[in-house]
């Protein structure tokens, strides 16, 4: 009898997720021109001012920016998870397959959320409810999407913990959060994202509260995860030692613009926006000892006080005057890149 | 095996005179306790398991290691916030673990801190002038009541900050300016010793690279000596003079920053340097890296013998039973507590 309600209530999520008209040909993600407001008591703040980029099946896209860049805006957009009011989409457009996400209702969104996209968040602790067991919550979302039996999902929640190299699973599965190390946890978002095994997943500072051997064990792991998977990984990041060590390409965002899209290569040997090479140069390197750390003067802008033109230009040691007036757009750079700035070819030979 | 030092101390012996700083076997147990009315203690969480090492005057020695390995109590212990269980702390030849009271305030005069976050670190409800003004109404005599208004804009100019924002609160500043009236703060009483918990950790990179600036400019103007603890490990390269590398408690390995970086020689300080992404995709692959096994042991429960030993690739038996001193070793140029202790380039480009 549970067999027969598994087929109907598994059938009802994927009868919808198959209805939808996928085109097997379009990139697995297109997120095209993507603008999100947020109305605050100061105003409006344009977190997001037109990102796009795509990403293939087992590619990995780093994107990376400081806080208040709108990194995290942009995944959370993409996974349909922004707090509509205060948030806005006010335009562009987000494509999994062909299939502009921003046009579902919410129930559809629901199904793709997880089945099709998952995310992995900063900070596990906060991201798992204190007052149940790992297990009962991997199982909880097992059963809602894929109508598995409690039995069944309990399974299931096993043999996760098990893919994420959770020692001795079969005990762990009952215990509760606070009884997992920061690893352990963030291991367990981990599992939770692969659950219905999507096609995408993000991965939002998925390391930054962890100690550096233990995130060296987590990115490694991910890495591992998604070429087994061929899944497409999106990372989430400000630390330009994970994005050089692991993803294949970069979107730099400053204020809320993407600033700078290269292939990760490309983009340490030679940037082509200001931005991106002054956060190069501030890193400690070994060379420099003893010397000034090549510091950004200034801060970013506040997102409701947008200087007019380049938003980076007030910082910028490339800036003219016609920075101060027009927007950048972003320009193409040989090598199949772009650059949102006026002056890319005096950074890039510089 | 034979060591030809068996000092517990430091690299070099240099004149006394020269020691600001000088921290030995110092301990700090924190009672486990069970039960609320008779409190019974059941355990104890060594948070610091005798720690020794010398401060010099003008230097920045680093502190590293991960979340537990007690880098914290370490610097709270330096500055006389928690009271050590056992060892000597000496700060100018005086020693400052058993002083209360006037003492105690009269010695922190000469060390001070600068904390991780700029958010909670810093009252909100205080005004920036009261915020770095309020250590002189704890040591009056530094500055005449009449000039104090003064000293608080100087010392705001002093770290980059504009003097005409003395009047404002800590919200209305961003996270660098926050962390840089903490370090006002810290230079008020004009202090031998900076100790910094974290001081960068907290802030963004383009950020970041401004107070590490600030830190440098500050210890060449006021002949500063820092304790800059930090778990990321280029800037603390970037400041440091020389480097010691905490686990569980424990001191593992201490050394110039050369030594530390270019030829560590404890296996902890081999996999935490190999653990550091390095911003250049083009040594992708290219890297000797060894990713440890399980996480950090509980404190309160540490592995007998070398603390190390349960995620070390080359625990043998002696491990167990043997705690490996640190100190000098025919292996190693510089102090480290390994039996097995082996220079091993690993933040180099292998082929």
């Amino acid at each position: 009898m549970t067999e027969t309600t598994i087929e109907s209530k598994r059938g009802t999520e994927n009868e919808v997720l198959a209805n939808l008209p996928w085109d097997a040909n379009a990139p697995l993600l297109e997120v095209d021109n993507l603008q999100v407001e947020f109305h605050t008591r100061d105003g409006v703040a344009k977190a997001i001012n037109g990102v796009s980029f795509t990403l293939d099946a087992g590619e990995t896209l780093g994107i990376l920016g400081e806080s208040g860049c709108g990194k995290s805006v942009t995944a959370q957009a993409i996974m349909g998870i922004l707090d509509i009011p205060p948030a806005k989409i006010t335009g562009g457009s987000i494509k999994l397959n062909g299939v502009d996400l921003l046009q579902l209702d919410e129930k559809t969104r629901r199904h793709v959320r997880a089945n099709k996209i998952a995310i992995i968040f900063q900070d596990a602790l906060s991201a798992l409810n204190p007052v149940f067991t790992v297990g009962w919550q991997l199982a909880e979302l097992y059963r809602k999407h894929s109508g598995a039996s409690r039995a069944q999902a309990k399974a299931k929640a096993v043999d996760l913990l098990k893919l994420v190299r959770i020692p001795a699973a079969e005990q762990r599965v009952n215990a509760f959060p606070h009884q997992f190390s920061g690893g352990m946890r963030q291991r367990v978002m981990i599992a939770m994202a692969l659950a219905l095994e999507p096609d995408i997943i993000i991965a939002d500072e998925p390391t930054t509260a962890l100690d550096v051997t233990v995130q060296a064990q987590v990115m490694q792991l991910l890495a591992d995860l998604q070429k087994s998977q061929n899944m497409g990984l999106i990372l989430i990041t400000h630390d330009m030692g994970v994005v050089a060590d692991v993803v294949d390409k970069i979107t730099v965002m400053y204020a809320g613009d993407a600033v700078e899209r290269a292939d990760v290569y490309q983009i340490y040997e030679r940037p082509a926006h200001p931005y991106t090479k002054a956060l190069l140069e501030s890193i400690p390197r070994v060379d420099m000892k003893g010397q000034e750390l090549a510091a950004i003067k200034g801060l970013p802008p506040p997102l409701t006080q947008l200087p007019p033109g380049c938003s980076f230009q007030p910082r910028c040691r490339f800036a003219k005057d016609r920075c101060t007036t027009e927007d950048p757009p972003l320009y193409d750079v040989p090598g199949n890149r772009k650059s949102a700035c006026h002056y890319w070819e005096e950074v890039f030979n510089s | 095996m034979s060591t030809p030092s068996t000092q517990q101390t430091e690299t070099e012996p240099s004149s006394a005179s020269d020691v600001i700083l000088s921290v030995r076997d110092v301990k700090k147990y924190f009672p486990l306790t069970q039960g609320i009315v008779f409190k019974k203690t059941i355990g104890q969480v060594k948070a610091v398991d005798g720690v020794s090492f010398d401060l010099h005057k003008g230097e920045t020695l680093g502190i590293v290691g991960e979340s537990g390995c007690g880098k914290t109590t370490l610097g709270r212990l330096l500055m006389g916030l928690e009271r050590a269980t056992a060892g000597s702390i000496k700060i100018n030849g005086q020693e400052t673990t058993a002083l209360e009271g006037a003492g105690l305030r009269k010695m922190r005069r000469n060390i001070q801190v600068v904390l991780q976050d700029p958010y909670s670190s810093l009252d909100p409800r205080m005004t920036v002038g009261d915020i770095v003004g309020e250590p002189f109404d704890v040591h009056p005599e530094v500055v005449p009541k009449k000039g104090r208004r003064q000293a608080v804009r100087d010392l705001l100019d002093v770290v980059g900050l504009n003097p005409d924002h003395i009047n404002r609160y800590p919200h209305q500043f961003s996270g660098g300016q926050r962390q840089r009236i903490g370090i006002a703060r810290a230079l008020a009483l004009r202090p031998d010793i900076i100790v910094c918990d974290e001081p960068v950790s907290a802030l963004d990179v383009s950020v970041q690279a401004q107070v590490v600036n600030l830190f440098e400019r500050l210890q060449d103007e006021f002949a500063l000596s820092y304790v800059f603890i930090a778990h990321d490990l280029s800037v603390v390269r970037h400041i440091s003079d020389r480097v010691g590398v905490m686990y569980l408690g424990k001191m593992v390995e201490i050394g110039d920053e050369m030594q530390i970086y270019e030829r560590p020689t404890h296996p902890y300080t081999q996999a935490l340097l190999s653990a550091v992404p390095v911003p250049d995709p083009t040594l992708r692959g290219h890297r000797d890296q060894i990713v440890l096994e399980g996480d950090v042991p509980s404190p309160a429960n540490p592995p007998s013998g070398c603390r190390f030993r349960t995620r070390c690739w080359k625990a043998q038996d002696i491990c167990t039973t043997d705690e490996p001193l640190l100190q000098l070793r025919d292996t190693s140029d510089h102090p480290s507590a390994c039996h097995f202790a082996k220079v091993r380039d690993v933040i180099h480009a292998t082929d």
